[in-house]
């Protein structure tokens, strides 16, 4: 039936029947349809905005900026025939914003930006962790501070990811390397926020953005499509914030008929708030944070790329994001002289893989560091790292993706 | 085997554009690709520059450093990137925007007429095509008909026959100076 339905047709249908009823096949199919052929010569913008729509993402509000702008495009121009909304909103807070109450209306929903759209986000991120909204963040990450460089690439957004808002709360963040997983990454970055019900921010850059590379668009078989737990129970017995064991609460979306409380106020499991009670406060911050702290091990994701053996002569490289194209070259022309060395690509920057990292700078003779800032990750990697080894930080801001041979000066070094 | 292509001109002299389509292009015919771009905040008139990776295997470090075909539609562009070519490097020159002697690391050092041929269409904004064809020619690492329904996916089908015939006269102008 719905084959045969025309864009408007659909539109009115899907406004109707989604999100109560599953991102099925046949809407599944009518995305791929939209998108066209199935390898493709793509940005890494329009990769993030395939990966959202495959995912079945129906909303996006977002504020355009350098270098991000094209995902904004794309979605402005396919999300209205494929039964879903786009609105261009007056700024960055404002898109957020409605990125928020979309999800609470049972839209899987997202926004794309860079860093000074990120930082007008970022009160209304905290807003979303703290009411647990599913949502997902595209930060095209961009060199700052303030304005910066609008069409250069950059990694300065690693430690605002995570510490942008105020409070203690956790969230996700992830860094595709490639074109191909900014599509995989988005789809993936979908399915963590709506498990977690956290906001989930997927931290490409600019040259990454706007690089276009081969890419393979996934079918129906192909993706493990994740929606957020919703509430069987009786009206009258639900509470938007009664913990199941899980530290993650069912949701009932707006108007299916449940009585839903939302604020950013510390809120009992009823929804309502509670602003002087230190114990009520304690319990809810601690859920928020625990149900990512607990999951740490399913959530995080690295690439190792380990000889074994060769004992203390080995050299570490910690790389994330673009960074990680200029490593798994340099680490090449490394082992073709004879150099021992082992790469740990982080593809979850939030939570961070401290075991992953513990691990690898403890049995390394030195660990090399290269970021496109003057060192943020590095900081984190001394952290789990007691300081006991030689930590390398390889530190490049203005744009420019470190040369492998600049790698590997930093493993000759 | 891995080939890299780096094309300047000024913003709005569709460099870009030339690469995403060679990039397409070499996709088409079953190669990897990666094309990446540099350009300041204006939409034209700053320097603009088109980088193109082809191989046979997968691409890691996705930036051009030294370049085995440097293609200059602007002296600043060309003075800029002069040096960061291969030794034995192909350097095409649009010979009426560069004025330039034999570089002394290139291995073929080619002036061709594109913006004049494009302006013998008409059209001077088909230059981009014309010097793609040039390219596809002298390079021969990418099929022409692969090329040329890139050029289809990516010029508005009002044009394309324009597109395509200034293509072809560069494609010529490409095949007679590789002899």
């Amino acid at each position: 039936m719905l084959d045969n339905m025309s864009d408007h047709e659909y539109r009115k249908f899907a406004a109707r029947h989604i999100p109560a009823r599953l991102f099925a096949a046949e809407d599944f199919a009518r995305v791929r349809r939209a998108l066209g052929r199935k390898v493709l010569f793509a940005q890494g913008d329009i990769a993030v905005a395939y990966g959202a729509l495959l995912a079945g993402c129906r909303f996006f509000a977002g504020y355009p900026i350098t270098p991000a702008t094209e995902t904004a495009e794309i979605m402005s121009r396919l999300l209205p025939r494929i039964g879903g909304s786009y609105i261009q909103m007056e700024d960055e807070i404002a898109s957020i914003g409605a990125v928020i109450g979309a999800s609470w209306s049972g839209a899987k929903a997202m926004t794309a930006t860079s860093g000074p759209g990120f930082s007008l986000m970022q009160e209304n991120i905290g807003y979303a962790a703290m009411t647990e909204t599913p949502c997902v963040i595209v930060d095209v990450q961009r060199s700052g501070p303030s304005t910066g460089q609008p069409t250069e690439g950059a990694q300065g957004d690693i430690m605002q990811a995570k510490w942008g808002s105020h409070g203690d709360y956790e969230l996700i963040a992830l860094s595709p390397s490639t074109v191909q997983e900014c599509l995989n990454l988005t789809i993936e970055a979908f399915n963590l926020a709506e498990t977690y019900r956290v906001p989930v921010i997927v931290l490409t850059d600019g040259l990454i953005g706007h690089m276009r590379e081969k890419i393979v668009l996934p079918e129906y078989d192909d993706i493990n499509f994740v929606s957020r737990k919703t509430t069987a129970k009786a009206a009258a017995a639900y509470r938007p914030y009664d913990n199941d064991g899980t530290n993650i609460p069912e949701m009932a979306n707006f108007g299916t008929g449940y009585r839903v409380y939302i604020t950013g106020l510390t809120h009992k499991e009823s929804g309502y708030p509670s602003t002087d009670s230190q114990a009520d406060h304690h319990r809810l911050v601690l859920r928020l944070c625990n149900k990512i702290r607990d999951n740490v091990g399913k959530i995080g994701k690295v690439q190792r790329d380990y000889q074994n053996g060769s004992g203390d002569r080995t050299v570490g490289i910690i790389s994330y994001g673009v960074t990680s194209r200029s490593v798994f070259q340099a680490v090449k022309e490394l082992r073709q002289r004879g150099f021992a060395v082992d790469h740990l690509r982080i593809i979850t920057n939030w939570p961070f893989p401290e075991a992953e990292v513990a691990e690898l700078v403890s049995r390394c003779r030195r660990t090399v560091i290269p970021e496109l800032n003057l060192g943020q990750m590095y900081h984190l990697v001394r952290e789990v790292s007691s300081g006991a080894n030689d930590l390398v930080p390889l530190w490049k801001t203005g744009g420019e993706l470190h040369t492998p041979q600049e790698i590997i000066e930093g493993v000759t070094g | 085997m891995k080939t890299e292509f780096r094309f300047v001109a000024f913003g709005g002299q569709g460099m870009i554009l030339a690469g995403v389509i060679f990039g397409e292009g070499a996709i088409n015919d079953g190669k990897n690709a990666v094309q990446s771009q540099s350009y300041g905040p204006e939409s034209r008139g700053g320097a603009a520059r088109a980088e193109v990776i082809i191989a046979d295997e997968a691409i890691d470090y996705p930036m051009v450093l030294e370049a085995d075909y440097l293609v200059a539609l602007s002296q600043p562009g060309y003075d800029k990137h002069a040096a960061e070519i291969k030794q034995g490097a192909t350097v095409i020159i649009d010979e009426d925007l560069v004025t330039a002697e034999n570089n002394p690391r290139a291995g073929a050092f080619i002036r061709l007429p594109f913006t004049k041929t494009a302006d013998a269409l008409g059209q001077r904004i088909v230059t981009n095509l014309v010097m793609l064809g040039s390219v596809c020619a002298i390079a021969d690492i990418i099929k022409k008909d692969a090329l040329l329904e890139a050029v289809k996916s990516n010029v508005p089908s009002k044009f394309l026959e324009l597109n395509v015939t200034a293509f072809n006269q560069g494609y010529e102008l490409g095949r007679q100076a590789r002899q």
